[in-house]
C-alpha cells in the first residue's frame, strides 16, 4: 500500500513537463507519508551519561573525512567554552552543558556529541529539487555533489542545523555533513567515531537493536530520563540519545514534533495537479463566455 | 517597414530603429543625462562586484553563513521581485479571459515589466547559487518531492511563456508579418497555461517554508503560507502596475496621444479598486492564519510588535488608502497606496525569508554592502533594458501596420 501511495505522490508532484519525464524513470524509494524506514537500517545510540568530553570522536572524524584541522585543536579544551555548530570542516562536535536544578548546578557538566541525525524521512532529502541526497538502505543520509545546484534549501530545511557549506569555494562549493561513514558501514565496519570512543558512549548496530539497548538501560536504571531522543523526533532518526539529565538543558531542540517534516508539504503538493487540470478548463470556459459575448455584440444579438 | 521589401537598407534600418534616427555621435551625446550618470555610477561599481562574486565565491562577497544560508539576493531579487512581477499575468487574464478590453493599452507594458521582473529575479538567483552552472540539473534528476522543484519548473516555463507573450511587439518592430500571424494563433493558449503556472509557482514560493516549522518564527509559519503568498502577489502585482504605468507615462508619455489622461485615470482607479479588494482578502487570510496558528504567547514579544507593524502598517494602512482613494475618485491616492503596498510586500518577504527565519539562532544576518550593490545593479540593468525596449518597440502604442487583433 505504501508503494502505491508513494508512487502516486511522486506522480502528482511532478505533473507538467517533469511528470511525463518522471513517468519513464525508474521508481526509487522516496520519503512519503507512511514510509516506516528501511527495515535493516543501522543506527547509533549515544549515552550521554557515559561521555567524558575527550573529543577523540572529533579527531577520528577529522582523520576519516580528511577535514584538515590542526591536531592541536582537539587537545584544546577551551573550544568547548562556546557552543559550536557543524562546519564544512567539522562534521561532529562535542558541546559542554552544565545542567541546573532549582538554580543550583545539578552534578557535573554533560558532554553532548552532535552530528547529522540521519533522519528516517530527511527534510534535506525532500527539500532538494535535484535529488542530491539519498537515504540509503543502511540508514545513512548521503549527499552527491554532482547533482547539487547550490540553492542551500537543504541547509534551511534541516531542523538540527547540520548541513554546512563551502562558502570559500568559488566554483564547486559542496554541502558538507556527516555521512555516518557510509563507505565503512557498507563494508561491514562501524563509523570512525564509534570505533574510537574509549567509553563506549556511542554504540553502533541495527537501529531496532539500539532501541532495545536504550529501553533496557532506562528500565534498569531509574536515573535515566524516560525519553529516547530520536526515536520519534521528526518521524524518527538513526542517531538516538539517552541521558540522565533533562534534554532541554543540553541544547536539544524540544520543539520539533514527531511528524516527519516532508509530510508537511505533501498536502500542498497534491493540490497542484488538481489545479493544473481544473484551472485551464475554468479559464477556457470564461474565455468562451467572453468571446461569445463579443461575437454576439458584433452580430447585434443581445 | 517590412524588412523583406526590395528597398530594404540595413544601414538606414539600424539608424532608424537602434539609434532612434540619430547619428552615432548624436546618440551617444543624447545619453548624457543626470539619470544615466547616477545609474551608470551604480553599474560601474556593481558590475565589478558581481564579477568579484563570480570569480571569488560567496564567502568573500556575502554575509551568508551555515546558520543563515539565505540572504538578500533571495529575499529581494527572487521572493520580492517575483511577487511584484505578476502584473503581466493579471493584465492578460483580465483583458483576454474576462474581456476587460478597456485595459488593453496596459497589456504590453505589463508583460514587459513582468518578463524583465522574472528574468532579473532568475539572474539574482543565479548569482546566489553556489553551482549556478548546474542550474538545469533538476530537470535531469527530477527532485519531484521538493516544493522548490515546482517553483523551478513553473518559473522556467512561465519565463518562456512571457517571452512569447511579448514577442508580438518584437516582431512588429522588426516587421515580420508572418510570425506575427502565428503568434496570434497560439496567444490564448499561452495566456491560460501561463495563468496556471503563475498560481503554481507563486503559491509554491510560500509552500517552501512549510518544511521549516521549527526554523521559521511561529507568527509567520502557517499552513496558509501558499495562499498568503498568492494573495499578496496579486495585490503586489496590481500595485506595481499602477507604479509602473505612473512612471512610464511620465517618461514615455510623449509616445501616446494627449487625450489618454482621462483613460489613464480610469484605469488607475480600476486597478486601485482591485488592489483594495485583494488586500482585504489577504488581510483576512493573514489574520486567520495567525488565529489558526494559535501562538498568542509570541504576540506580546518584540516579534509580535514587528508583526503588528507589518500587518497594520503595510496591509491595513494601504487598504484604507485604497478605500479613501476610490471613495474620492483620487488617482493620486491610488498611486500613494500602491507605492506603500509594494513596500509592504518587500517587508513581508524579508520577514519570511530573512528576519523570521532562524529567529532563535544566535547569529543574525545583515547583508554585506556587496550584496546590496549587486541587487541594486540588477534592478538598474532591468530599468535600462526596459527603457531601451520602450524607446524602440511598439509597447505603449500600436503601429498602424499592425492593428490590434488579439
Amino acid at each position: 500500500m505504501s508503494i502505491n501511495r508513494r508512487g502516486f505522490l511522486k506522480l502528482v508532484a511532478g505533473t507538467g513537463v517533469a511528470g511525463a519525464a518522471a513517468a519513464v524513470g525508474t521508481p526509487q524509494a522516496q520519503a512519503s507519508d507512511d514510509f516506516s524506514g528501511h527495515p535493516d537500517r543501522f543506527g547509533v545510540l549515544c549515552d550521554l551519561s557515559k561521555c567524558i568530553g575527550c573529543r577523540s570522536c572529533e579527531e577520528a572524524c577529522d582523520n576519516q573525512n580528511k577535514l584538515g584541522k590542526d591536531p592541536a585543536y582537539f587537545a584544546d579544551e577551551k573550544v568547548m567554552d562556546t557552543t559550536r555548530r557543524s562546519a564544512h570542516n567539522m562534521f561532529t562536535f562535542v558541546n559542554k552543558f552544565q545542567p541546573t536544578k532549582d538554580g543550583q548546578p545539578d552534578g557535573g557538566p554533560v558532554y553532548v556529541k552532535n552530528q547529522c541525525m540521519h533522519c528516517d524521512e530527511p527534510a534535506c532529502f525532500s527539500a532538494c529539487l535535484a535529488k542530491a541526497f539519498d537515504k540509503t538502505p543502511e540508514g545513512a543520509v548521503v549527499y552527491n555533489s554532482w547533482k547539487c545546484i547550490g540553492c542551500r534549501y537543504c541547509m534551511q530545511a534541516c531542523p538540527f542545523y547540520i548541513p554546512a557549506y563551502e562558502y570559500h569555494e568559488a566554483f564547486t562549493p559542496r554541502v558538507r555533513k556527516c555521512t555516518m561513514c557510509h563507505d565503512r558501514i557498507k563494508e561491514g565496519g562501524v563509523p570512525a567515531c564509534v570505533e574510537t570512543c574509549p567509553m563506549d558512549a556511542i554504540v553502533f548496530g541495527k537501529r531496532s537493536d539500539m532501541l532495545k539497548i536504550a529501553t533496557k538501560r532506562i528500565l534498569n536504571d531509574s536515573g535515566y530520563e524516560d525519553h529516547i531522543y530520536g526515536q520519534y523526533e521528526v518521524g524518527g532518526t538513526c542517531w538516538m540519545y539517552i541521558s540522565k539529565k533533562p534534554f532541554d538543558q543540553l541544547g536539544f531542540k524540544m520543539n520539533l514534533g514527531n511528524t516527519a517534516l516532508p509530510k508537511l508539504t505533501y498536502g500542498y503538493l497534491a493540490t497542484i495537479p488538481v489545479m493544473h487540470i481544473t484551472l485551464p478548463i475554468i479559464l477556457a470556459g470564461f474565455y468562451a463566455i467572453t468571446k461569445g459575448r463579443k461575437n454576439g455584440q458584433d452580430k447585434g444579438v443581445k | 517597414m517590412n524588412v523583406r521589401a526590395e528597398s530594404f537598407d540595413l544601414k538606414s534600418w539600424i539608424r532608424e530603429n537602434i539609434f532612434l534616427g540619430k547619428s552615432i555621435g548624436e546618440y551617444v551625446k543624447s545619453l548624457i543625462t543626470p539619470f544615466n550618470l547616477i545609474t551608470g555610477l551604480i553599474l560601474a561599481v556593481g558590475i565589478p562586484v558581481i564579477a568579484y562574486r563570480m570569480i571569488y565565491g560567496l564567502g568573500v562577497s556575502t554575509n551568508l553563513s551555515d546558520t543563515n544560508p539565505w540572504g538578500m539576493w533571495l529575499a529581494f531579487d527572487m521572493f520580492f521581485g517575483v511577487a511584484v512581477a505578476t502584473g503581466g499575468f493579471i493584465m492578460v487574464v483580465g483583458v483576454y479571459i474576462f474581456g476587460r478590453h478597456d485595459y488593453k493599452s496596459m497589456v504590453r507594458p505589463a508583460i514587459l515589466t513582468g518578463f524583465l521582473g522574472y528574468f532579473f529575479a532568475i539572474m539574482g538567483l543565479a548569482i546566489d547559487l553556489g553551482r549556478w552552472w548546474a542550474l538545469p540539473m533538476p530537470f535531469y534528476t527530477l527532485g519531484t518531492a521538493s516544493v522548490l522543484f515546482l517553483v523551478a519548473e513553473h518559473l522556467a516555463l512561465y519565463l518562456t511563456i512571457q517571452f512569447f507573450e511579448f514577442l508580438p511587439a518584437v516582431v512588429e518592430w522588426l516587421g515580420l508579418n508572418k510570425i506575427r500571424h502565428y503568434l496570434h494563433k497560439i496567444h490564448i493558449g499561452l495566456v491560460i497555461l501561463g495563468s496556471v503556472l503563475v498560481m503554481g509557482h507563486q503559491s509554491a514560493l510560500g509552500g517552501m517554508f512549510m518544511l521549516m516549522p521549527s526554523r521559521l518564527h511561529p507568527l509567520w509559519y502557517s499552513n496558509y503560507l501558499p495562499h498568503l503568498f498568492f494573495a499578496s502577489c496579486i495585490a503586489g502585482g496590481l500595485a506595481m502596475l499602477v507604479v509602473e504605468s505612473m512612471l512610464s507615462h511620465k517618461v514615455f508619455g510623449h509616445q501616446v496621444k494627449e487625450d489618454d489622461h482621462e483613460k489613464i485615470h480610469k484605469m488607475t482607479m480600476g486597478l486601485g479598486k482591485a488592489a483594495g479588494f485583494t488586500l482585504f482578502a489577504y488581510f483576512a487570510l493573514k489574520v486567520l492564519s495567525i488565529i489558526h496558528g494559535g501562538h498568542w504567547e509570541h504576540l506580546h514579544t518584540v516579534w509580535g510588535a514587528w508583526l503588528g507593524v507589518e500587518v497594520i502598517g503595510f496591509v491595513l494602512l494601504p487598504l484604507f488608502m485604497f478605500t479613501y482613494a476610490v471613495r474620492n475618485d483620487s488617482s493620486r491616492w491610488v498611486r500613494i497606496a500602491s507605492i506603500w503596498t509594494v513596500l509592504g510586500i518587500l517587508v513581508n518577504r524579508f520577514n519570511v525569508v530573512v528576519v523570521g527565519l532562524n529567529w532563535n539562532a544566535p547569529e543574525v544576518y545583515v547583508p554585506s554592502w556587496m550584496e546590496v550593490m549587486a541587487s541594486l545593479t540588477l534592478v538598474t540593468i532591468g530599468v535600462w533594458v526596459f527603457r531601451w525596449v520602450m524607446n524602440r518597440m511598439p509597447v505603449l502604442y500600436r503601429l498602424p501596420e499592425f492593428p490590434d487583433e488579439d
